[in-house]
């Protein structure tokens, strides 16, 4: 019996509505708006685009990394409870994404305005109030708190599946504790890492809504290029042309991030 | 060290449900703004109870989800044991294009399903295809993967032989999978079906891109915030969903460690 026939609806599903597009995706940014006719004006536009993306680059980088070393620790912790408290914790971990993201954003914003909670309790115990919102670490803490999960939750799947044995093992060879960390646990977590990585970085180098609320107009990511072209400016060659160039930089980031893993493990992209 | 790493996991603890707290808080409150507590009261509550717009539109979140997230699991787990007989080239062509709308951004996703629509639209001479179809395709296709995810380590981690088995005393195909197997990979289907749901029912960024103004889920409506301020009973009625969610998830919880209490047990039995 040809049991794979069964996977066929899916297919066809996932290449009438992710490939397709995307090859829209593509004609829409070789194409004028105007005329319709091949152009790549809109993808050497560009140009005047980089700073925007170096700046979504880089604090994505600080947000990504916050995350790993505020993450790492807490995953280890929760890794090494019973498994009661495990899944409690597990549970808890994924609790804040079920409400919305913008709304949880705004709670953000009503903490950090100028006449904002933290700023309200400051000035009220007779400290002078401070510039916490409209800056890049508002934009970056939006980042970390709003990823810190999907960092989290790999990299705790990945150290509960370390053979206590193997750390056993380095200890009777003589490892004292740090090098037990560095030599064994560490190299054994570095697909946690990976896919943690990836699962931060991406999200946040295209986000445009936390730039919105916690940055100031000269903090805009190229999230909002891309969401403007679309909703305001109306150009929806020059958006389908930067989406193209986030989505080609993120594969390439991808690429380059699972060059770092040998295991060809299909399932290392999410393991909930 | 442990002592230290303890404190630190309860600070980040602290720090994840700090606007959980703000916006509780918040559905209490007398006054409008968010940040000056004026006493309390449940006025919120029954404001929101009132309005039948708000309403209306969690209506048609959940209407979403529970739709795209149904059809998802369906089409998801039968791929599923599709790509499961699958080997070599194939598996790994099939695994990469699920993997696609997983490694895209959403932005990406939302954009590039909004200018298919376009397309089409074009092509059809229709001046308006976005609304409830364009919103429920979008949702079932980002929510495939997940199901696929979760249930194809079920599939890999299950004794073959049981099939067999059943294939051997008499079962139909049909009738071992429904008997047999489907039994097996349960946990990996409600546990897709679960994120399919929780995904859809939290998307903002690619339903504002297929959305139209004829059919608007919550989340899109909560941008459009931005322009005009937030009223305090969207707090109350956020505050309501994540006392749900946390039931909800309390339940699978006690259900999932009294499940796994007793497979420990019946391990104990069979030694």
């Amino acid at each position: 019996m040809k049991r794979k026939w069964l996977s066929g609806p899916y297919v066809l599903w996932m290449v009438l509505f992710t490939l397709i597009p995307l090859g829209v995706v593509v004609y829409y940014a070789l194409t004028d708006s105007v005329t319709g006719a091949f152009t790549l004006s809109n993808l050497a536009n560009f140009a005047n685009y980089w700073p925007i993306f170096l700046r979504s680059i880089w604090l994505s980088i600080f947000a990504t990394l916050i995350c790993l070393l505020i993450g790492y620790p807490v995953a280890y912790f929760i890794a090494h409870c019973k498994p009661s408290a495990q899944r409690l914790l597990q549970m808890l971990i994924m609790l804040p994404m079920c409400i919305s993201f913008l709304l949880r954003t705004l709670a953000w914003v009503a903490l950090l305005e100028d006449t904002g909670i933290i700023n309200n309790f400051l000035t009220s115990i007779g400290l002078s109030p401070l510039p916490l919102i409209r800056n890049n670490g508002a934009v970056i803490l939006g980042m970390v708190y709003n990823y810190l999960p999907y960092m989290i939750l790999p990299l705790f799947t990945v150290i509960m599946k370390i053979d206590p044995r193997l750390i056993e093992a380095a200890e009777d060879l003589g490892c004292n504790s740090r090098q037990v960390f560095s030599k064994v646990v560490l190299p054994l977590s570095v697909p946690g890492i990976v896919s943690g990585i990836t699962m931060v970085f991406v999200p946040a180098v295209s986000t445009f809504y936390i730039s919105q609320k916690l940055g100031s107009p000269g903090t805009i990511l190229i999230g909002d290029v891309i969401e403007s072209q679309f909703k305001a400016a109306y150009n929806p060659n020059l958006g389908a042309a930067l989406s193209l160039v986030l989505m080609v930089l993120i594969f390439i980031c991808v690429w380059i991030m699972n060059r770092f893993t040998n295991e060809d493990d299909e399932e290392s992209m999410v393991t909930l | 060290m442990k002592k230290v790493n303890r404190i630190f996991t309860v600070i980040v603890f602290i720090f994840l449900y700090i606007p959980m707290i703000v916006l509780a808080v918040a559905s209490f409150n007398k006054g409008m703004d968010i940040a000056v507590f004026q006493g309390f009261t449940l006025n919120q509550y029954r404001e929101l109870f009132r309005d039948d717009d708000l309403l209306r539109l969690l209506g048609n979140s959940l209407i979403i989800a529970v739709i795209s997230s149904l059809i998802a699991t369906v089409l998801g787990t039968v791929a599923s044991l599709g790509i499961h007989s699958m080997r070599g080239r194939l598996r790994s062509a099939v695994m990469a294009l699920t993997n696609i709308p997983m490694t895209n951004p959403d932005i990406v996703t939302g954009v590039s399903l909004a200018l298919l629509f376009a397309f089409t639209g074009v092509l059809l001479r229709i001046n308006s295809v976005l609304g409830f179809w364009t919103l429920l395709i979008a949702h079932i296709t980002f929510s495939l993967p997940y199901v696929i995810l979760n249930v194809m380590p079920k599939l890999a981690q299950m004794d073959p032989d049981l099939t067999e088995a059943a294939l051997d005393l008499g079962c139909t195909p049909v009738q071992a999978f429904f008997k047999v197997v489907l039994h097996e990979i349960m946990p990996g289907i409600l546990s897709g079906a679960l994120m399919a749901f929780t995904m859809s029912l939290d998307d903002f960024v690619i339903s504002y891109f297929v959305t139209g103004s004829g059919f608007v889920t919550l989340p899109v409506e909560i941008y459009s915030y931005t322009k005009k301020p937030i009223q305090p009973k969207v707090y109350a009625m956020f505050t309501l969903i994540f006392v749900a969610i946390l039931l909800l998830m309390v339940t699978m919880n006690l259900l999932q460690a009294r499940d796994s209490s007793k497979k420990l047990r019946r391990k104990e039995a069979h030694r």
